[in-house]
């Protein structure tokens, strides 16, 4: 059966339209107000325009019907009303007489300015300016997930779990801060490029862990976060094919999202890593982890951590059943990782890779030290480890004892019955390691 | 959520007519926009039947047919797997490939979850 009336050319209701309309600003926006980045210099006004294109597509539409292409029709309304836009304000200027070169301001363009070039280097200038470094934390994820996710400021806050209200604030002081500082709509110097992008990939890695270890809300991880996470992080691999560090980053969050399925049990609680069903791990996704970890290796160079830690996911990702994992070779790439980044928390990982290839004597020499560590006294997953550890070495009564401060230490219910429960082991003296 | 986007190949595309270096230049254009995107996770295109095989089961019987095969409107030229928020945004994006790769019809089909599966299983 066929209809008669072609879906696009008839009149759409008025929701119908508003729906077409809120998706394509979600497909098309980011790249439309990048290009008007490049034609008008400010975001401000590459937002206002892009929005004005908007607006006249649902007036034209509501009585046209929706074009065949309305992307192409977006794209190309977009880039007269920008020449329009520049127009109306230069001839503004000369009625006024306050177009002394000097006092232009110096983040629009001017009509001879404007070239069209490369989209990519358009979208990567957009991502470096919301995910520039003088914006914190916050204010960099929220921008980013407005302007290049293309989410509404109520989607941004959703995500968030953070009323509207405050992420519009967010984002106005955030364009303020941008302004202020006369950031351009530019890519920046070959020079300043690494950190820059080192700059986005730590936007995408938080948005990501947000998402995949919730620190608020009732639920532990957050599919919709993740998945944010996930485009920007494969925008930003196509955007920099050549570059191993972003390319490690997507190929870690890839790896870690394959597991996301199998992360919980049927009531809701976490399942740790060595005893997920690896079957419910998501292939499509770990087929992609790999193959970017090949491309890194084929780009050679030298690994940084997001590469590392990528490798050391792809060993978990490669063996089919726990007991396949290839722990020396995750201990000799923690071994690189606590090299370039000697994190306590790197260390304790390090311990634990190394108790698993080379036995639990090897690993407590690891661990041991990092009680001395500040802030890591009271880190009750480091009181779990020497526990397990110590149990493993026959320890009982020493493993007993970190069993029970992790038990105090933890805010977690579930965790403090597992070490007590564990202590209570230790102490009738057959203890198990799981 | 997962769709795949699968395109239907056209008499010329059956026939081994390759796309001429503008369209292929405005394809690989395309691919390029889609990967970013950041939707696109994986996608392929299949060449002529007449280089392909059909299995045929009936009651158990199984025939192998060689290509090629006469319905060439019917058969399938390539898909691709889009990760996106909702029916509406994956077929925003077929629509651009179907105008531009020239073929009458696209379907865009939700891809099975292992959630799915569970929820048939009860």
């Amino acid at each position: 059966m066929t209809d008669d009336i072609e879906a696009s050319s008839r009149q759409p209701a008025e929701d119908e339209l508003d729906q077409r309309l809120a998706t394509l600003w979600r497909v098309e926006s980011p790249r439309i107000i990048a290009r008007l980045m490049r034609r008008v210099g400010d975001l401000d006004i590459a937002e206002e325009v892009a929005q004005d294109v908007f607006v006249a597509a649902i007036e034209k539409w509501r009585t046209d019907g929706v074009p065949d292409n309305p992307a192409a029709w977006l794209n190309k309304s977009a880039g007269f009303m920008a020449i329009d836009r520049i127009r109306r304000r230069d001839t503004q200027r000369g009625k006024y007489q306050l177009a002394a070169a000097s006092e232009r301001q110096a983040m629009e363009h001017d009509l001879d300015q404007i070239v069209d070039g490369d989209l990519a280097d358009d979208l990567l200038g957009l991502i470096f300016m919301s995910c520039h470094p003088i914006l914190s934390p916050d204010a960099r994820s929220a921008l980013t997930l407005k302007l290049v996710c293309g989410l509404s400021t109520e989607d941004v806050a959703r995500a968030f779990l953070t009323p509207a209200p405050t992420i519009a604030q967010r984002i106005v002081r955030a364009k303020r801060t941008l302004a202020a500082a006369k950031v351009r709509f530019e890519l920046p110097p070959e020079s300043e490029r690494p950190a820059r992008l080192e700059a986005v990939r730590e936007v995408v890695y938080l948005v990501f862990n947000e998402g995949y270890s919730a620190t608020s809300g009732d639920q532990w991880m957050r599919g919709d976060l993740c998945a944010e996470a996930l485009r920007l992080g494969r925008m930003l691999a196509a955007l920099t094919p050549s570059d191993t560090e972003t390319l490690g980053l997507l190929a870690l969050i890839e790896l870690q999202a394959s597991r996301l399925r199998a992360r919980t049990g049927p009531d809701g609680e976490p399942v740790l890593l060595l005893d997920q069903d690896r079957t419910r791990w998501d292939r499509l996704l770990i087929q992609r982890g790999l193959a970017n970890i090949d491309r890194i290796e084929q780009l050679g160079g030298t690994v940084g951590p997001y590469a590392l830690q990528a490798a050391i996911a792809a060993c978990h990702a490669r063996a089919a059943v726990a007991d396949d994992t290839d722990w020396e070779r995750i201990t000799a790439l923690y071994d690189g990782l606590a090299r370039i980044n000697p994190t306590p928390v790197v260390e304790l990982n390090r311990g634990v890779a190394t108790a698993q290839a080379f036995g639990p004597e090897a690993g407590l020499e690891i661990v041991m030290p990092l009680f001395e560590e500040p802030g890591m006294r009271d880190y009750h997953h480091l009181s779990a480890v020497a526990g397990d550890l110590l149990c493993r070495a026959g320890e009982h009564e020493q493993a007993r004892e970190h069993f029970l401060r992790a038990a105090a230490l933890t805010q977690n219910s579930v965790e403090r019955t597992t070490m007590q429960n564990r202590a209570a082991q230790c102490a009738s003296g057959h203890a198990t390691s799981d | 959520m997962r769709y795949m986007v699968m395109h239907y190949q056209t008499q010329d595309m059956e026939d081994g007519v390759l796309p001429s270096p503008e369209q292929q230049a405005a394809i690989g254009e395309y691919m390029k926009e889609a990967a970013m995107s950041g939707v696109l996770l994986s996608g392929e295109g299949v060449q002529s039947s007449s280089k392909g095989a059909r299995i045929e089961v009936n009651e158990g019987k199984v025939r192998v047919i060689d290509g090629p095969f006469a319905e060439a409107k019917e058969l399938i030229a390539g898909f691709a797997i889009l990760e996106v928020d909702s029916l509406a945004e994956a077929v925003e994006h077929a629509r651009k490939f179907a105008l531009l790769v020239g073929t009458e019809r696209v379907d865009v089909r939700k891809v099975m979850e292992y959630e799915d599966l569970q929820q048939g299983s009860q």
